[in-house]
Protein backbone atom coordinates (compact mmCIF):
# COMPACT_ATOMS: atom_id res chain seq x y z
CA UNK A 1 0.00 0.00 0.00
CA UNK A 2 1.17 3.75 -1.03
CA UNK A 3 0.58 5.77 1.85
CA UNK A 4 0.68 9.19 0.04
CA UNK A 5 0.22 12.85 2.01
CA UNK A 6 -1.85 14.88 0.57
CA UNK A 7 -1.86 18.68 0.77
CA UNK A 8 -5.07 19.86 2.22
CA UNK A 9 -4.86 22.90 0.35
CA UNK A 10 -4.16 21.66 -3.19
CA UNK A 11 -6.80 19.30 -2.48
CA UNK A 12 -9.25 22.59 -1.91
CA UNK A 13 -8.18 24.46 -4.50
CA UNK A 14 -9.53 21.52 -6.56
CA UNK A 15 -12.65 21.91 -5.16
CA UNK A 16 -13.70 24.93 -5.21
CA UNK A 17 -15.17 25.48 -8.18
CA UNK A 18 -17.49 22.65 -7.80
CA UNK A 19 -18.19 24.06 -4.43
CA UNK A 20 -18.72 27.93 -5.75
CA UNK A 21 -21.16 26.38 -8.63
CA UNK A 22 -23.28 24.91 -6.28
CA UNK A 23 -23.82 27.82 -3.95
CA UNK A 24 -24.28 30.09 -7.10
CA UNK A 25 -27.04 27.79 -7.92
CA UNK A 26 -28.69 28.61 -4.96
CA UNK A 27 -27.72 25.31 -3.10
CA UNK A 28 -25.95 24.17 -0.25
CA UNK A 29 -24.30 20.92 0.31
CA UNK A 30 -26.37 19.74 3.90
CA UNK A 31 -29.74 21.68 1.67
CA UNK A 32 -29.73 24.59 4.44
CA UNK A 33 -31.67 27.75 3.61
CA UNK A 34 -28.84 30.44 3.28
CA UNK A 35 -29.76 32.31 6.71
CA UNK A 36 -30.09 28.42 8.87
CA UNK A 37 -28.10 27.19 11.36
CA UNK A 38 -27.21 23.88 11.53
CA UNK A 39 -28.48 21.87 14.28
CA UNK A 40 -26.89 22.35 17.51
CA UNK A 41 -26.09 19.96 20.54
CA UNK A 42 -25.14 21.28 23.43
CA UNK A 43 -23.39 19.12 26.88
CA UNK A 44 -23.60 21.54 29.21
CA UNK A 45 -20.95 20.65 32.35
CA UNK A 46 -19.45 18.32 30.29
CA UNK A 47 -16.11 19.31 32.68
CA UNK A 48 -16.62 18.66 36.33
CA UNK A 49 -13.23 19.96 37.01
CA UNK A 50 -13.99 23.19 35.57
CA UNK A 51 -16.12 25.88 37.20
CA UNK A 52 -18.18 26.06 33.99
CA UNK A 53 -17.76 23.87 30.53
CA UNK A 54 -20.11 23.57 27.40
CA UNK A 55 -19.77 21.09 24.95
CA UNK A 56 -21.18 21.89 21.46
CA UNK A 57 -21.51 19.94 18.35
CA UNK A 58 -22.53 22.46 15.31
CA UNK A 59 -23.15 20.27 12.74
CA UNK A 60 -19.97 18.20 12.37
CA UNK A 61 -18.00 20.93 14.06
CA UNK A 62 -16.87 19.77 18.04
CA UNK A 63 -15.99 22.32 20.32
CA UNK A 64 -15.27 22.02 23.92
CA UNK A 65 -15.00 25.47 26.42
CA UNK A 66 -14.07 25.45 29.75
CA UNK A 67 -14.58 27.97 32.36
CA UNK A 68 -11.89 28.63 35.45
CA UNK A 69 -12.13 31.19 38.26
CA UNK A 70 -8.95 32.57 39.61
CA UNK A 71 -8.75 35.18 42.06
CA UNK A 72 -6.13 37.55 41.22
CA UNK A 73 -4.73 41.42 41.26
CA UNK A 74 -7.11 44.05 39.24
CA UNK A 75 -5.35 46.11 36.36
CA UNK A 76 -4.37 49.16 37.85
CA UNK A 77 -6.86 51.26 35.52
CA UNK A 78 -10.43 49.47 36.59
CA UNK A 79 -9.16 48.80 40.38
CA UNK A 80 -12.64 47.84 41.32
CA UNK A 81 -13.27 45.41 38.52
CA UNK A 82 -12.66 41.79 37.48
CA UNK A 83 -11.45 40.49 34.28
CA UNK A 84 -11.89 38.28 31.76
CA UNK A 85 -9.29 35.94 29.53
CA UNK A 86 -10.28 34.34 26.52
CA UNK A 87 -7.96 31.68 24.55
CA UNK A 88 -8.35 29.53 21.84
CA UNK A 89 -6.42 26.17 21.55
CA UNK A 90 -6.41 24.93 17.73
CA UNK A 91 -5.36 21.38 18.90
CA UNK A 92 -3.99 18.87 16.16
CA UNK A 93 -6.95 16.00 16.54
CA UNK A 94 -9.41 18.73 14.91
CA UNK A 95 -7.63 19.02 11.47
CA UNK A 96 -4.83 17.25 9.43
CA UNK A 97 -3.79 21.18 8.93
CA UNK A 98 -3.64 21.94 12.77
CA UNK A 99 -0.56 21.64 14.09
CA UNK A 100 0.61 21.83 18.29
CA UNK A 101 2.57 25.00 18.83
CA UNK A 102 2.53 28.46 19.68
CA UNK A 103 -1.35 30.45 18.84
CA UNK A 104 -1.04 31.09 15.28
CA UNK A 105 -3.30 34.18 13.55
CA UNK A 106 -6.43 31.58 13.56
CA UNK A 107 -6.63 30.55 16.64
CA UNK A 108 -5.74 34.43 17.98
CA UNK A 109 -8.17 35.81 15.82
CA UNK A 110 -10.76 32.81 17.43
CA UNK A 111 -10.01 33.79 20.47
CA UNK A 112 -10.30 37.87 20.16
CA UNK A 113 -13.47 37.77 18.33
CA UNK A 114 -14.98 35.52 21.03
CA UNK A 115 -14.11 37.37 23.77
CA UNK A 116 -15.38 41.05 22.07
CA UNK A 117 -18.93 39.33 21.77
CA UNK A 118 -18.58 38.65 25.69
CA UNK A 119 -17.35 41.80 26.69
CA UNK A 120 -18.59 44.39 24.95
CA UNK A 121 -22.27 43.02 24.98
CA UNK A 122 -21.73 43.86 28.59
CA UNK A 123 -23.13 40.03 29.90
CA UNK A 124 -20.44 39.62 32.85
CA UNK A 125 -20.68 42.62 35.51
CA UNK A 126 -17.10 43.37 36.33
CA UNK A 127 -17.62 45.44 39.03
CA UNK A 128 -19.87 42.47 41.02
CA UNK A 129 -16.27 40.28 40.58
CA UNK A 130 -14.38 42.60 43.03
CA UNK A 131 -13.57 41.13 46.47
CA UNK A 132 -11.16 43.40 47.69
CA UNK A 133 -10.85 47.06 45.56
CA UNK A 134 -7.12 47.22 44.37
CA UNK A 135 -6.29 43.90 45.83
CA UNK A 136 -8.35 41.21 45.12
CA UNK A 137 -10.98 40.56 42.24
CA UNK A 138 -12.08 37.45 40.21
CA UNK A 139 -10.80 36.62 36.89
CA UNK A 140 -12.74 34.78 34.15
CA UNK A 141 -10.75 32.38 32.25
CA UNK A 142 -12.23 31.04 28.80
CA UNK A 143 -10.40 28.43 26.94
CA UNK A 144 -11.68 27.37 23.59
CA UNK A 145 -10.63 24.06 23.06
CA UNK A 146 -11.60 23.15 19.60
CA UNK A 147 -12.13 19.20 18.72
CA UNK A 148 -13.35 18.76 15.01
CA UNK A 149 -13.15 21.57 12.49
CA UNK A 150 -15.76 21.55 10.01
CA UNK A 151 -16.64 25.21 9.97
CA UNK A 152 -17.76 28.20 11.70
CA UNK A 153 -15.17 27.69 14.58
CA UNK A 154 -16.31 31.03 15.75
CA UNK A 155 -20.02 30.64 16.26
CA UNK A 156 -19.81 26.90 18.15
CA UNK A 157 -17.20 28.60 20.07
CA UNK A 158 -18.88 31.38 21.16
CA UNK A 159 -22.42 29.89 22.01
CA UNK A 160 -20.69 27.11 24.09
CA UNK A 161 -18.72 29.87 25.75
CA UNK A 162 -21.75 31.96 26.63
CA UNK A 163 -23.51 28.52 27.75
CA UNK A 164 -20.35 28.19 30.29
CA UNK A 165 -20.67 31.24 31.40
CA UNK A 166 -24.58 30.96 32.29
CA UNK A 167 -23.84 27.65 33.96
CA UNK A 168 -20.51 28.18 35.51
CA UNK A 169 -20.43 28.55 39.53
CA UNK A 170 -17.63 29.95 42.04
CA UNK A 171 -15.33 27.97 43.64
CA UNK A 172 -15.35 28.27 47.27
CA UNK A 173 -12.81 31.14 48.39
CA UNK A 174 -11.39 31.38 52.15
CA UNK A 175 -8.89 32.76 54.14
CA UNK A 176 -7.14 33.85 50.54
CA UNK A 177 -7.67 30.52 48.97
CA UNK A 178 -9.76 29.05 46.76
CA UNK A 179 -10.91 25.59 46.86
CA UNK A 180 -11.41 24.50 43.97
CA UNK A 181 -12.85 20.68 45.18
CA UNK A 182 -15.60 22.32 46.75
CA UNK A 183 -18.18 24.62 44.02
CA UNK A 184 -20.84 27.20 45.86
CA UNK A 185 -23.94 27.59 44.62
CA UNK A 186 -23.46 31.57 43.62
CA UNK A 187 -23.42 31.91 39.14
CA UNK A 188 -21.65 34.52 37.87
CA UNK A 189 -23.18 37.95 38.18
CA UNK A 190 -24.57 38.11 34.31
CA UNK A 191 -26.91 40.87 32.29
CA UNK A 192 -26.69 39.73 28.65
CA UNK A 193 -26.80 36.58 26.67
CA UNK A 194 -24.92 37.51 23.48
CA UNK A 195 -24.89 34.83 20.49
CA UNK A 196 -22.81 35.56 17.67
CA UNK A 197 -23.50 34.34 13.59
CA UNK A 198 -21.30 33.79 11.39
CA UNK A 199 -21.89 34.46 7.32
CA UNK A 200 -19.44 33.48 4.27
CA UNK A 201 -19.87 35.23 1.19
CA UNK A 202 -19.42 33.48 -1.85
CA UNK A 203 -19.73 34.95 -5.11
CA UNK A 204 -23.19 36.92 -4.43
CA UNK A 205 -24.14 34.30 -2.02
CA UNK A 206 -24.44 34.81 1.93
CA UNK A 207 -24.35 31.81 4.20
CA UNK A 208 -25.26 31.61 7.88
CA UNK A 209 -22.96 29.44 9.51
CA UNK A 210 -20.65 28.11 6.55
CA UNK A 211 -19.70 24.59 6.75
CA UNK A 212 -15.56 23.98 6.36
CA UNK A 213 -16.38 23.58 2.41
CA UNK A 214 -17.75 27.10 2.14
CA UNK A 215 -15.52 28.57 4.26
CA UNK A 216 -12.78 27.44 1.35
CA UNK A 217 -14.74 28.13 -1.38
CA UNK A 218 -15.43 32.13 0.34
CA UNK A 219 -14.34 34.89 -0.67
CA UNK A 220 -14.69 37.18 2.86
CA UNK A 221 -17.05 36.28 6.08
CA UNK A 222 -18.69 38.41 8.61
CA UNK A 223 -19.12 37.46 12.38
CA UNK A 224 -21.72 39.62 14.59
CA UNK A 225 -22.49 39.08 17.61
CA UNK A 226 -25.87 40.38 19.33
CA UNK A 227 -27.27 41.39 22.59
CA UNK A 228 -30.92 40.20 23.44
CA UNK A 229 -32.61 43.74 23.38
CA UNK A 230 -31.67 42.90 19.92
CA UNK A 231 -28.77 45.58 19.35
CA UNK A 232 -25.14 44.33 17.58
CA UNK A 233 -21.95 44.83 19.75
CA UNK A 234 -19.43 42.85 18.09
CA UNK A 235 -18.27 42.77 14.47
CA UNK A 236 -15.50 41.04 12.79
CA UNK A 237 -14.82 41.04 9.25
CA UNK A 238 -12.33 38.61 7.88
CA UNK A 239 -11.05 37.17 4.68
CA UNK A 240 -9.91 39.41 1.94
CA UNK A 241 -13.10 39.64 -0.11
CA UNK A 242 -15.61 42.73 0.26
CA UNK A 243 -19.41 43.34 1.73
CA UNK A 244 -21.50 45.92 0.14
CA UNK A 245 -22.78 48.53 2.15
CA UNK A 246 -26.48 46.93 1.92
CA UNK A 247 -25.11 43.70 2.54
CA UNK A 248 -23.47 45.02 5.92
CA UNK A 249 -27.17 46.39 6.94
CA UNK A 250 -28.98 43.48 5.94
CA UNK A 251 -26.55 40.74 7.79
CA UNK A 252 -26.74 42.92 11.09
CA UNK A 253 -30.55 42.47 10.94
CA UNK A 254 -30.13 38.72 10.22
CA UNK A 255 -27.51 38.41 12.77
CA UNK A 256 -30.50 39.67 15.15
CA UNK A 257 -32.75 37.40 14.20
CA UNK A 258 -30.74 34.90 14.41
CA UNK A 259 -29.53 34.89 17.63
CA UNK A 260 -33.07 35.42 19.30
CA UNK A 261 -33.99 31.71 18.00
CA UNK A 262 -30.33 30.06 19.30
CA UNK A 263 -30.96 32.37 22.69
CA UNK A 264 -34.34 31.24 22.87
CA UNK A 265 -33.58 27.77 22.22
CA UNK A 266 -30.03 26.73 23.72
CA UNK A 267 -29.05 29.98 26.02
CA UNK A 268 -31.92 30.20 28.53
CA UNK B 1 -15.39 49.91 25.09
CA UNK B 2 -14.01 49.27 28.27
CA UNK B 3 -15.70 52.93 29.08
CA UNK B 4 -18.89 52.99 30.90
CA UNK B 5 -20.59 55.64 28.03
CA UNK B 6 -19.80 58.66 30.46
CA UNK B 7 -21.71 61.86 29.33
CA UNK B 8 -19.57 64.52 29.22
CA UNK B 9 -18.22 64.05 26.34
CA UNK B 10 -20.37 66.29 24.38
CA UNK B 11 -20.75 69.79 25.43
CA UNK B 12 -23.34 71.80 23.48
CA UNK B 13 -22.44 69.92 20.32
CA UNK B 14 -18.79 70.00 20.11
CA UNK B 15 -16.89 67.25 21.58
CA UNK B 16 -13.30 67.79 24.10
CA UNK B 17 -11.16 68.69 21.39
CA UNK B 18 -13.41 71.34 19.84
CA UNK B 19 -14.54 68.73 17.00
CA UNK B 20 -18.03 68.65 15.24
CA UNK B 21 -19.32 65.01 15.89
CA UNK B 22 -19.01 65.00 11.96
CA UNK B 23 -15.51 66.35 11.80
CA UNK B 24 -12.30 64.54 11.37
CA UNK B 25 -9.02 65.31 13.50
CA UNK B 26 -6.81 66.76 10.94
CA UNK B 27 -5.21 63.95 8.45
CA UNK B 28 -2.32 64.82 7.38
CA UNK B 29 -0.15 62.51 4.32
CA UNK B 30 3.10 62.87 3.11
CA UNK B 31 4.73 60.04 0.49
CA UNK B 32 7.86 59.05 -0.22
CA UNK B 33 9.69 59.82 2.98
CA UNK B 34 11.86 57.04 3.67
CA UNK B 35 14.94 56.48 1.32
CA UNK B 36 15.77 52.66 1.15
CA UNK B 37 11.98 51.47 1.40
CA UNK B 38 10.63 51.31 -2.54
CA UNK B 39 7.67 52.96 -1.40
CA UNK B 40 6.59 54.93 2.20
CA UNK B 41 4.23 57.47 3.69
CA UNK B 42 4.28 59.41 6.80
CA UNK B 43 0.88 59.96 7.86
CA UNK B 44 -0.31 61.99 10.72
CA UNK B 45 -4.03 61.53 11.84
CA UNK B 46 -4.86 63.82 15.22
CA UNK B 47 -2.28 62.84 18.14
CA UNK B 48 -1.28 59.54 15.64
CA UNK B 49 1.76 59.30 13.84
CA UNK B 50 2.36 56.43 11.87
CA UNK B 51 4.97 55.45 9.47
CA UNK B 52 4.45 52.96 6.42
CA UNK B 53 7.02 50.93 4.17
CA UNK B 54 6.81 49.09 1.17
CA UNK B 55 9.38 46.34 -0.06
CA UNK B 56 8.71 44.87 -3.03
CA UNK B 57 7.80 42.70 -5.00
CA UNK B 58 10.58 41.13 -3.83
CA UNK B 59 11.60 37.41 -3.40
CA UNK B 60 9.77 35.67 -1.00
CA UNK B 61 11.49 34.20 1.87
CA UNK B 62 11.45 31.55 3.16
CA UNK B 63 10.75 29.76 0.20
CA UNK B 64 8.19 27.49 1.51
CA UNK B 65 5.91 30.54 1.50
CA UNK B 66 5.97 30.98 -2.29
CA UNK B 67 2.98 31.23 -4.15
CA UNK B 68 3.25 29.97 -7.63
CA UNK B 69 0.67 31.80 -8.68
CA UNK B 70 0.59 35.14 -7.00
CA UNK B 71 2.73 37.78 -4.87
CA UNK B 72 2.60 36.86 -1.17
CA UNK B 73 1.36 39.82 0.72
CA UNK B 74 2.94 40.88 4.60
CA UNK B 75 1.88 43.30 6.78
CA UNK B 76 3.00 43.73 10.11
CA UNK B 77 1.70 46.31 12.19
CA UNK B 78 3.59 47.21 15.16
CA UNK B 79 3.59 49.93 18.12
CA UNK B 80 6.75 51.60 19.40
CA UNK B 81 7.12 50.94 23.28
CA UNK B 82 7.01 54.88 23.95
CA UNK B 83 3.70 54.89 21.90
CA UNK B 84 1.71 54.93 24.42
CA UNK B 85 1.30 56.24 28.20
CA UNK B 86 1.99 52.79 29.57
CA UNK B 87 5.38 51.42 27.75
CA UNK B 88 4.49 48.81 25.47
CA UNK B 89 6.39 45.43 25.30
CA UNK B 90 7.76 45.21 22.39
CA UNK B 91 6.99 42.89 19.75
CA UNK B 92 4.16 41.33 18.22
CA UNK B 93 0.64 40.74 20.90
CA UNK B 94 -2.38 39.50 20.15
CA UNK B 95 -4.27 42.51 19.78
CA UNK B 96 -1.20 43.49 16.97
CA UNK B 97 -0.80 40.03 15.05
CA UNK B 98 -5.44 40.51 14.62
CA UNK B 99 -4.97 44.02 13.45
CA UNK B 100 -1.90 42.95 10.62
CA UNK B 101 -4.51 39.97 9.92
CA UNK B 102 -7.49 42.10 9.23
CA UNK B 103 -5.11 45.10 7.39
CA UNK B 104 -3.56 42.35 5.30
CA UNK B 105 -6.63 41.13 3.71
CA UNK B 106 -7.83 44.42 3.08
CA UNK B 107 -5.29 44.94 0.97
CA UNK B 108 -5.15 41.43 -0.51
CA UNK B 109 -7.16 41.85 -3.15
CA UNK B 110 -6.96 45.07 -3.93
CA UNK B 111 -3.31 44.49 -5.17
CA UNK B 112 -2.49 42.75 -8.53
CA UNK B 113 -0.82 39.98 -6.25
CA UNK B 114 -1.22 37.95 -9.53
CA UNK B 115 1.08 39.78 -11.65
CA UNK B 116 4.14 38.82 -9.37
CA UNK B 117 4.05 35.05 -9.17
CA UNK B 118 6.26 33.85 -6.80
CA UNK B 119 7.06 37.41 -5.16
CA UNK B 120 6.34 39.10 -1.60
CA UNK B 121 5.48 42.40 -1.21
CA UNK B 122 5.81 43.59 2.46
CA UNK B 123 3.97 46.17 4.11
CA UNK B 124 5.61 47.34 7.35
CA UNK B 125 3.65 50.16 9.76
CA UNK B 126 5.31 51.34 12.71
CA UNK B 127 3.18 53.46 15.47
CA UNK B 128 5.37 56.29 16.44
CA UNK B 129 2.72 57.68 18.71
CA UNK B 130 -1.22 56.08 19.04
CA UNK B 131 -4.56 58.26 19.99
CA UNK B 132 -7.51 55.57 19.05
CA UNK B 133 -7.63 55.11 15.74
CA UNK B 134 -3.95 53.76 14.53
CA UNK B 135 -5.05 50.74 12.53
CA UNK B 136 -7.25 53.05 10.26
CA UNK B 137 -4.01 55.38 10.13
CA UNK B 138 -1.78 52.51 9.73
CA UNK B 139 -4.41 51.19 6.76
CA UNK B 140 -4.48 54.64 5.18
CA UNK B 141 -0.30 55.27 4.95
CA UNK B 142 0.31 51.36 3.72
CA UNK B 143 -2.39 51.62 1.06
CA UNK B 144 -0.21 55.55 0.30
CA UNK B 145 2.89 53.62 0.59
CA UNK B 146 1.84 51.04 -2.22
CA UNK B 147 1.10 53.56 -4.34
CA UNK B 148 4.14 54.97 -4.20
CA UNK B 149 6.37 51.95 -4.29
CA UNK B 150 4.44 51.83 -7.86
CA UNK B 151 2.58 48.51 -7.03
CA UNK B 152 -0.05 47.78 -9.34
CA UNK B 153 -3.83 48.34 -6.97
CA UNK B 154 -7.07 48.53 -8.16
CA UNK B 155 -7.83 51.51 -5.99
CA UNK B 156 -6.37 52.79 -2.94
CA UNK B 157 -8.15 51.50 0.14
CA UNK B 158 -8.79 54.16 2.96
CA UNK B 159 -10.01 53.64 6.45
CA UNK B 160 -11.84 55.79 9.21
CA UNK B 161 -13.91 54.71 12.41
CA UNK B 162 -17.37 56.24 13.30
CA UNK B 163 -18.47 55.59 17.11
CA UNK B 164 -21.21 56.45 19.77
CA UNK B 165 -19.96 58.93 22.15
CA UNK B 166 -22.46 60.44 24.81
CA UNK B 167 -25.16 58.64 22.73
CA UNK B 168 -24.57 60.02 19.73
CA UNK B 169 -22.87 58.80 16.81
CA UNK B 170 -19.71 60.57 15.71
CA UNK B 171 -16.93 60.40 13.24
CA UNK B 172 -13.35 59.08 14.25
CA UNK B 173 -13.28 58.76 17.96
CA UNK B 174 -10.09 59.74 19.38
CA UNK B 175 -8.69 58.33 22.80
CA UNK B 176 -10.87 59.67 25.46
CA UNK B 177 -13.61 58.80 22.98
CA UNK B 178 -12.03 55.45 22.70
CA UNK B 179 -12.05 55.10 26.03
CA UNK B 180 -15.47 56.28 28.01
CA UNK B 181 -17.81 56.16 24.85
CA UNK B 182 -19.70 53.54 23.75
CA UNK B 183 -19.19 52.10 20.91
CA UNK B 184 -15.94 51.94 18.04
CA UNK B 185 -16.46 51.04 14.38
CA UNK B 186 -13.52 51.68 12.24
CA UNK B 187 -14.25 50.28 8.50
CA UNK B 188 -11.67 50.37 5.35
CA UNK B 189 -12.83 50.72 1.93
CA UNK B 190 -12.67 51.14 -1.57
CA UNK B 191 -13.09 54.58 -2.68
CA UNK B 192 -14.08 53.72 -6.04
CA UNK B 193 -17.01 51.16 -5.28
CA UNK B 194 -17.73 51.45 -1.87
CA UNK B 195 -17.02 48.24 -0.92
CA UNK B 196 -16.45 47.24 2.89
CA UNK B 197 -12.57 45.42 3.01
CA UNK B 198 -12.48 45.97 6.52
CA UNK B 199 -14.85 46.48 9.69
CA UNK B 200 -14.58 45.64 13.21
CA UNK B 201 -16.95 46.80 15.74
CA UNK B 202 -16.48 47.24 19.85
CA UNK B 203 -19.36 48.42 21.87
CA UNK B 204 -23.17 48.17 21.21
CA UNK B 205 -24.96 49.91 18.83
CA UNK B 206 -28.59 49.65 17.83
CA UNK B 207 -29.51 48.86 14.00
CA UNK B 208 -30.09 52.02 12.67
CA UNK B 209 -27.32 53.77 14.73
CA UNK B 210 -25.27 51.28 13.03
CA UNK B 211 -26.56 51.88 9.84
CA UNK B 212 -25.80 55.64 10.92
CA UNK B 213 -21.94 54.93 11.95
CA UNK B 214 -21.45 53.23 8.34
CA UNK B 215 -22.56 56.19 6.26
CA UNK B 216 -20.80 58.62 8.49
CA UNK B 217 -17.48 56.49 8.78
CA UNK B 218 -17.79 56.24 4.69
CA UNK B 219 -17.83 59.99 4.61
CA UNK B 220 -14.93 60.14 6.58
CA UNK B 221 -12.91 57.55 4.56
CA UNK B 222 -13.65 60.09 1.23
CA UNK B 223 -12.72 62.70 2.99
CA UNK B 224 -9.30 61.23 3.80
CA UNK B 225 -9.13 59.53 0.45
CA UNK B 226 -9.07 62.71 -1.36
CA UNK B 227 -5.62 63.26 1.10
CA UNK B 228 -4.34 60.69 -0.05
CA UNK B 229 -4.77 61.25 -3.37
CA UNK B 230 -3.32 64.95 -2.49
CA UNK B 231 -0.09 63.42 -1.14
CA UNK B 232 0.94 61.58 -4.34
CA UNK B 233 0.21 63.70 -6.81
CA UNK B 234 2.56 66.30 -4.98
CA UNK B 235 5.51 64.07 -4.30
CA UNK B 236 5.05 63.23 -7.89
CA UNK B 237 5.02 67.29 -8.96
CA UNK B 238 7.85 67.79 -7.04
CA UNK B 239 9.74 65.16 -8.57
CA UNK B 240 8.62 66.76 -12.05
CA UNK B 241 10.06 69.95 -10.53
CA UNK B 242 12.95 68.67 -10.15
CA UNK B 243 13.32 67.06 -13.44
CA UNK B 244 15.56 64.54 -14.33
CA UNK B 245 18.05 65.62 -11.46
CA UNK B 246 16.81 61.85 -8.87
CA UNK B 247 20.03 59.92 -8.66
Amino acid sequence: MIVMEINEEILWSVKRDAIRALIEAGKRSDNREWNQFRAIELAPDFVRKAEGSCFIKLGNTQVLVGVKFAVGVPYPDTPESGTLMTSAELVPIASPIFRAGPPDEDSIELARVVDRGIRESKMIDFDALCITPKEEVWSVMVDLHVLDHDGNLLDAASIAAVRALLDARFPKYEDKKVIYTEKTKKKLPLKDVPVSSTFAKVGSALLLDPLLEEEKAMDARVTIATTHEGNICAIQKGGSGSFTLEECEKLASEAIKAGKEIRKQHLK
Amino acid sequence: MSGKGKTDLIVNGKRLDGRKPEELRPVKIQAGVLKRADGSCYLEWGENKVLAAVFGPRECLPKHEQDPYRARLLYRYNMAPFSVEDRKRPGPDRRSQEISKVSREALERVVFLENFPKASIDVFVEVLQADAGTRCAGLTAASVALADAGIPMRDIVVACAAGKVDNEIVLDVNKIEDNDGQADLPIAILPRTGEVLLMQLDGILAPEEYKRALQLAVEGCMKVNELQRNALREKYEKLADAGEQKE
